[in-house]
C-alpha cells in the first residue's frame, strides 16, 4: 500500500495532470479560465483574494525550489540542513497561515453568500475545500517539524520527490516510518495534482506573464495570408 | 503613411426620441443568456444623470482610458503592465454588478398557480443570479429614464463640470437629451491595451475590436479599463463580452441590428480611412481639448489620388475606397464638422460619434427679445447648455458645439425658406460657411435619411485572405466544444454548457 500511494500513485497523478491539462486546453479552451466571481461580490473578496494567491504563491515556489533542488547543492552553498528546515517552517508558516486566512474568507464567501454560492460549481467549492485542508495539514506538520529539528526529516522528502522525478524505483521507500500527518499531506498533495485539469486551478498555467513583453500595447490581428 | 479602413457610426441625437428599440433588439439578438442579463451592449441613457453603470464617465473614480505621463508617453489610467499583473487577484477598479444593476425577474407563474386569496395575487421579484426574493428593487437597467430621480442624485453627472448646475434642477430650467451608447470600436482602444491575455484585438479589414473567447482567461483588466464602461464580464461563462459592431452582418454588408432597427433613422455607418502611423501621436496630444482636432488629422480624404493610391499599396479593396467617399461619416465629421467624439479626452479615439441636441429656447416669454437672425436663435439660449454638449463631445472646448448647432439651425432656416417661402436664402448659409449644395446634402442626409444614405457598408473580402478550398466540409459559426459531432452529455472539465442566444430564450 506505502508503495502504491507513493510510489506508483505520484505517477498516476501528474500523468491525469499533464495529459488531462493538454486534453483540456486542446479541445475546451472556452472553459480554460479564472472564474473570478469578483464582479458578483467585492466583499471579503479584495483582502481574501489577495492573502490567498500571495501565500500559495510563496508556498508553491517554497515547495517546488525545497523539494527539487538536489540536496548536494544546498551542501555546496554550506546551506546547513536543520538552517534549511528553519527556514522553510518560518517562511512556509507565514505564508501558510496567510494563504489560510485568505483561503477562509474565500470559502465563507462561497459558502455563505447567496450570490457566489448560486454561482459556483462543485468543482469551485471542493478544491477550495481541499486547498484549504491541505494548508491545514501541511501547517499542522510544523508542530511534527518541531520535534527534530535537525533537518534529517526534510531530506528524507527531498530524496523521494527527487526519485519520483528522476524514475527512481525506490523512491517510497526513502519516507517509511514518516509522521502519518506528513503522509497526509502528500496524498493529498497529489490527489490535488490529479484534479488539477478538472478544475478551475488550470488559471495558474496561464498566469499572463508575457504580457509584460509583448510589444507595445495594441493588438491586431490580420487575415491576410503570410501575415 | 499606413492607409487603414474603418467602420464608424455617427448617431444624430437631435432626432434620438429614446425609444430603446436599439437596446431592445440588440439584447435579443446577443445577449439574452446567463450571465449577461445585466448587460446591455446598446444601451439608452437620458441626460442628465449618471448612467449605466452608475457614474462611468466619472475617471477619477473608474481610472479608465489612457493618461498622458510627464513624458508625454501614454499608459492605461488603471496603471501599466506592471500595475496591472500586481492587481490581477483582486482588481481595485471593477465595478460590482450592483454599479450596472442586479438583474431580476418575477414569479409570474404565481399570477396564475396562486391559491384563492383575499388579495391579488402579485408577481414579486427575484434575483436572476441567486434566484432569492428581492424585497425591494432599488436599482435598475434605465433607471434614471426621462429625468426619473431627484435631481440630487443626477446632477452628479459628469458633465456637469463647469456649470453652474443648481438653476437647472428648477422645473422651469429643465433640459433632457438622450444618449444612447455602445462599444466605441476605439482607434486606439484601452480594453485591448489592458488585457494581459492578449485576447482583445481590433480587426485590421474594418476596425471592429472584439475578444477572443478561448483566449479570454477571465482576468477582468479590461472591465476596468474601457472609460466608456462597454465590456461586460459574463459571471457565467468567466469571460468577457462586449458589442460586436454585429460583424457577421456587416461583413455581408448589412448594418447593425441597432441601426436596422432605429425607429429615428438616427444612425449611420460608413467607411472611414485613416493613418494608423498617427494614431499614438494624436492621442498622446498635451491639452484635453487638442484631441478631438487632432483625431480629425487621423483621418484620410478618401478622395486625395495620394491616399487612393496608398489605400490601394496597402490592400485597401476598392469597393471599400469607393464607399469610403460615399461615407455619411465622413461627411458628418469632416465636411459639415456636426458629428463629434464622446468623451475625446480618454485617449481612446472612438469611432461611435454624434451630432450634438438642439432644443427648444431657454425661456419662451424671451423668445421674442432675442435677435434672432434668419430665424436663428442664439445657440446660447437653447435649453441644453452648450458646455454640457461641449463636456460630452469635445472635452469642454465650446466653439465647435456652437458651429455644429449653427449650421444645423441654419439648414432648417434654409430649408424653410426655400420651401416654404420659395426663397434661396444664401445669406444664412453663407453665415455658417455652407454652400446651397451642401445644405442640400445634409438635409437629405440628415432629415430625409433614406436607408442607402445612412448605410455605405462594402462587403467583406474573405476571398482575397483566405483560400475556400481550405474551408470545404467546414462547420461554420461554432463555439465551445469545436466542431465535433453529437451532443456531449457529461462536462468533464466542470463547465456550464455554453448556451446560445437561441437556447437562452427557452
Amino acid at each position: 500500500m506505502h508503495q502504491f500511494i507513493f510510489g506508483t500513485y505520484p505517477y498516476i497523478a501528474l500523468s491525469v495532470l499533464l495529459l488531462g491539462s493538454i486534453v483540456r486546453y486542446e479541445r475546451d479552451p472556452f472553459t480554460w479560465k479564472s472564474s473570478s466571481s469578483q464582479l458578483l461580490r467585492r466583499k471579503q473578496l479584495v483582502v481574501g483574494s489577495v492573502l490567498f494567491h500571495v501565500g500559495v504563491l510563496v508556498i508553491f515556489f517554497g515547495h517546488l525550489v525545497g523539494l527539487l533542488t538536489p540536496i548536494q547543492v544546498f551542501d555546496a552553498l554550506g546551506i546547513g540542513h536543520g538552517f534549511k528546515q528553519l527556514l522553510a517552517l518560518i517562511a512556509g508558516g507565514v505564508a501558510g497561515a496567510m494563504a489560510l486566512v485568505g483561503g477562509l474568507m474565500l470559502l465563507h464567501r462561497r459558502l455563505f453568500d447567496a450570490r457566489i454560492r448560486a454561482s459556483s460549481t462543485f468543482a469551485d467549492t471542493g478544491i477550495l475545500a481541499l486547498l484549504m485542508l491541505q494548508l491545514v495539514l501541511g501547517l499542522g506538520t510544523i508542530f511534527v517539524s518541531l520535534q527534530h529539528l535537525d533537518g534529517h526529516e526534510m531530506t528524507r522528502f527531498m530524496a523521494w520527490a527527487f526519485g519520483i522525478f528522476t524514475f527512481d524505483g525506490q523512491a517510497a521507500s526513502y519516507i517509511v516510518g514518516v509522521h502519518w500527518l506528513f503522509k497526509l499531506h502528500l496524498f493529498l498533495g497529489l490527489t490535488i495534482f490529479l484534479l488539477f485539469p478538472f478544475t478551475r486551478l488550470v488559471h495558474m498555467l496561464s498566469a499572463p506573464v508575457r504580457y509584460l513583453w509583448r510589444p507595445g500595447y495594441q493588438i491586431v490581428r490580420t487575415k491576410k495570408r503570410g501575415a | 503613411m499606413k492607409v487603414r479602413a474603418q467602420i464608424g457610426m455617427v448617431l444624430n441625437l437631435d432626432k434620438c426620441i429614446g425609444c430603446h428599440t436599439c437596446s431592445v433588439t440588440c439584447k435579443n439578438v446577443w445577449t439574452s443568456r446567463d450571465g449577461v442579463e445585466y448587460a446591455w451592449f446598446n444601451n439608452v441613457e437620458t441626460k442628465p444623470g449618471i448612467g449605466y453603470p452608475k457614474d462611468w464617465e466619472n475617471q477619477k473614480r473608474w481610472n479608465g482610458g489612457w493618461e498622458r505621463t510627464a513624458s508625454g508617453n501614454l499608459r492605461p489610467k488603471q496603471g501599466g503592465k506592471w500595475r496591472i499583473l500586481a492587481n490581477i487577484f483582486a482588481n481595485p477598479d471593477l465595478p460590482e454588478i450592483d454599479d450596472f444593476y442586479e438583474p431580476f425577474d418575477f414569479d409570474y407563474d404565481h399570477l396564475k398557480s396562486a391559491p384563492e386569496m383575499p388579495a391579488f395575487p402579485t408577481a414579486r421579484p427575484r434575483s436572476k443570479i441567486s434566484g432569492e426574493r428581492m424585497e425591494k428593487i432599488e436599482w435598475g437597467p434605465n433607471w434614471e429614464e426621462i429625468l426619473g430621480g431627484e435631481f440630487s442624485k443626477r446632477s452628479k453627472d459628469y458633465n456637469f463640470e463647469g456649470i453652474q448646475k443648481e438653476i437647472y434642477g428648477q422645473y422651469e430650467n429643465t433640459f433632457m437629451m438622450y444618449l444612447p451608447r455602445l462599444c466605441e470600436h476605439c482607434l486606439n482602444p484601452a480594453c485591448a491595451a489592458s488585457c494581459p491575455s492578449g485576447a482583445i484585438y481590433k480587426r485590421e479589414e474594418d476596425g471592429v475590436v472584439l475578444i477572443d473567447q478561448e483566449k479570454c482567461r477571465g482576468w477582468r483588466m479590461c472591465v476596468s479599463g474601457c472609460p466608456y464602461k462597454k465590456i461586460y464580464y459574463n459571471w457565467s461563462t468567466g469571460k468577457s463580452e462586449k458589442c460586436t459592431l454585429c460583424y457577421p452582418r456587416l461583413e455581408s454588408g448589412m448594418p447593425t441590428v441597432c441601426s436596422e432597427t432605429c425607429v429615428g433613422r438616427i444612425r449611420y455607418i460608413g467607411v472611414m480611412l485613416y493613418d494608423a502611423d498617427k494614431i499614438a501621436e494624436a492621442a498622446s496630444v498635451e491639452g484635453e481639448k487638442e484631441l478631438y482636432d487632432a483625431q480629425l488629422g487621423v483621418f484620410l480624404d478618401p478622395n486625395d489620388p495620394a491616399v487612393i493610391e496608398a489605400a490601394r499599396a496597402e490592400g485597401v479593396p476598392e469597393d471599400w475606397i469607393i464607399s469610403a467617399r460615399k461615407s455619411p461619416i465622413w461627411k458628418m465629421a469632416m465636411e459639415w464638422k456636426i458629428a463629434f467624439p464622446l468623451h475625446p479626452e480618454y485617449r481612446t479615439l472612438p469611432m461611435v460619434w454624434y451630432i450634438p441636441p438642439l432644443s427648444p429656447i431657454q425661456n419662451a416669454a424671451a423668445a421674442g427679445q432675442i435677435a434672432a437672425q434668419d430665424d436663428m436663435p442664439d445657440v446660447k439660449s437653447l435649453r441644453i447648455p452648450v458646455r454640457y454638449l461641449a463636456n460630452m463631445l469635445t472635452a469642454g472646448d465650446e466653439a465647435p458645439i456652437v458651429s455644429a448647432l449653427e449650421r444645423m439651425l441654419a439648414m432648417r432656416s434654409y430649408m424653410r425658406s426655400k420651401t416654404v417661402d420659395g426663397v434661396v436664402n444664401l445669406g444664412v448659409a453663407k453665415r455658417v460657411g455652407l454652400t446651397p449644395h451642401q445644405i442640400d446634402e445634409m438635409y437629405q442626409i440628415m432629415a430625409i435619411a433614406n436607408y442607402e444614405d445612412r448605410f455605405v457598408i462594402p462587403t467583406t473580402h474573405r476571398e482575397m485572405v483566405e483560400d475556400a478550398y481550405d474551408l470545404r466540409g467546414g462547420c461554420g459559426f461554432t463555439d465551445g466544444n469545436g466542431c465535433s459531432s453529437g451532443t456531449t452529455g457529461g462536462k468533464l472539465f466542470g463547465s456550464r454548457k455554453f448556451v446560445t442566444p437561441a437556447e437562452g430564450w427557452k
